[in-house]
């Protein structure tokens, strides 16, 4: 009996929110995932995966010094996270080596830079939630600087998010109707930066990437509309956050690992069965039984 | 004052230069054209055609001479909607999850406010655009399930929705069915008496002898320009494609 309680949905999903602690996990989670999944669309579609997973590992030393002198991490994060950017940009421009391998140098140097400060500053910084995240130990004030950065993130993207589209799409075009491009690329830099900062909290730096690409994948599976596209890949993300805070909660898993996989799971399943670009194509299958 | 040597000039390119990082792309390159002009942009792949198209609608910056768009600066040029630009069919992403409808709204977002958010006269100009281009059947068809002539015309109506002034076309009539060839030339005679001015690049030279006034061979600078019965002979062909005699130009798998 006690088993069969335990299984049914209605206390698998209310239990956990008796606890303060999940009701703010499942909150932040929803709300960063929100954030990623819509900056996500865009950098599937502009091909900024490798970019994303560099600002996102560079912001390393950033949370590591702010900590260390009582600023907001988000402000280290961010100014690591677009200098980051820069000094790919800056080393591309003046040597023969290739983008790929200039990008992933540079995000290591400053990610090994990140480890190294912490073991040298030691000072009550968690490594660990750093890394994988801390979702179900997030403090307050960390609470109110992403609730913060996500409006702002949501904010920009929201009012140009037809520029953005337009810039992914054809910056030739942006440029030659008078579009300001080079701010339209900064200001998606800025916001991959930002989205990094708060997705870290969730999943931890070593997997935020994957908050900033596999929702727009996924949902780039499903549709051919842009809209929509930004729909599902939000969507997505939330689910799979709640999904992945559920199951770490009554199996006692790593949640950011837990939430990493919710998205891939989902993914699959739309790489296997979506409509149009899936293998097996579900819609000719319903067809085929007609 | 200077400006009125322009004035009779939509295209005035004066001695311009590109360089990416130290590597020339184009030098001393001269191109004056008028209303109601047509030119064709010959040269062999890497000659700068691109690179001619590019410093035109100020995606790249030049690095010696000048550039006059109606008398005007390009930035100038660019907040008036001046120029358009019809990639050719490679340079974009065809997987795009876009809409007809949506790619030919673009053509109006440089006159639009800053949430891009369409009034009526929009909606009518890309409705009339589209029409032109015979592509109502489509308008919500994502631009991955058209055919490499559709899309073409998608820009084409793009370009005709900013109404601007100068088209520059690239490669407008590789990898397009009939059909959509002969829609494109019809449109550009209607471009011609219009006054517009068509700057486009092609390989095939059936084409620069069919619809061009003028031509411009290219091959990292201006090898002959001028009035294509004229400049287009075999002798400067040949010079342009760095020795390579028209005949195998000409020849029948052309």
């Amino acid at each position: 009996m006690e088993l069969c309680s335990f299984l049914t949905l209605d206390s698998f999903i209310k239990d956990p929110l008796t606890h303060d602690f999940m009701r703010k996990a499942l909150l932040m989670s929803s709300l960063v995932a929100a954030v990623c999944g819509f900056l996500s669309s865009y950098l599937t579609l502009k091909g900024w995966a490798l970019m994303g997973d560099a600002v996102s590992h560079s912001v390393m030393p950033g949370v590591v010094v702010a900590y260390a002198l009582g600023l907001p991490f988000s402000l280290g994060a961010f100014i690591f996270g677009v200098g980051s950017v820069a000094l790919i940009g800056f080393i591309k421009q003046k040597s023969r080596v290739k983008e790929d391998t200039v990008i992933g140098l540079v995000f290591t140097g400053f990610f090994a830079l990140g480890i190294v400060l912490v073991s040298k500053i030691k000072s009550n910084i968690d490594l660990h939630s750093i890394l994988f995240g801390s979702p179900l130990g997030i403090s307050l004030s960390d609470v109110k600087q992403t609730i913060f950065i996500s409006l702002l993130v949501v904010i920009l993207l929201s009012i140009f998010r037809k520029d953005l589209m337009l810039y992914c799409f054809d910056p030739r075009h942006a440029k030659t109707v008078g579009i300001n491009v080079f701010f339209l690329h900064y200001l998606l830099l800025t916001c991959l930066s930002l989205a990094a900062v708060v997705g870290l909290q969730s999943v931890g730096i070593i997997l935020v990437v994957a908050m900033l690409i596999t929702p727009g994948a996924t949902a780039y599976l499903l549709t051919d509309k842009f809209d929509n596209m930004t729909v599902i890949s939000v969507l997505s993300a939330i689910i799979s956050s709640l999904i992945g805070i559920y199951v770490s909660f009554w199996f006692d898993l790593e949640t950011g690992g837990s939430i990493v996989l919710a998205q891939t799971f989902i993914f699959l399943f739309a790489f296997l069965f979506a409509p149009r670009y899936g293998i097996f194509k579900l819609k000719k299958l319903f067809n085929g039984y007609k | 004052m200077e400006t009125i040597n322009y004035q009779n000039f939509r295209i005035e390119a004066e001695n311009i230069c590109v360089d990416y990082n130290g590597k020339v792309a184009l030098y001393d390159a001269n191109l004056r054209l008028k209303p109601g002009q047509i030119c064709g942009l010959v040269g062999m792949n890497g000659a700068g055609k691109t690179t001619f198209f590019n410093a035109l609608t100020g995606f790249v910056n030049i690095s010696k001479g000048k550039i006059r768009i109606n008398g005007e600066s390009v930035r100038s040029a660019q907040k008036d909607q001046t120029i358009a630009y019809v990639p050719q069919n490679e340079g974009i992403d065809s997987q795009f999850p876009i809409s007809v409808w949506d790619v030919v709204m673009m053509g109006r977002y440089g006159s639009m406010n800053i949430f891009r958010s369409p009034r009526e006269s929009d909606v009518q100009a890309v409705k009339d655009a589209i029409e032109r281009v015979d592509l109502t059947d489509h308008l919500s068809t994502p631009i991955g399930n058209l055919s490499g002539g559709q899309r073409k015309r998608t820009f084409l109506a793009r370009a005709i929705a900013q109404r601007a002034s100068i088209l520059l076309l690239d490669e407008p009539f590789s990898g397009v069915d009939i059909r959509t060839e002969k829609l494109i030339s019809e449109l550009f005679i209607q471009f011609k008496n219009e006054g517009k001015t068509i700057l486009l690049s092609t390989h095939d030279m059936i084409h620069v002898r069919e619809f061009c006034d003028l031509v411009l061979l290219i091959n990292k600078t201006v090898v002959a320009y001028g009035e294509t019965s004229e400049v287009f002979t075999p002798e400067n062909i040949t010079t342009t494609f760095g020795g390579i005699s028209p005949d195998s130009l000409f020849g029948p798998e052309s």
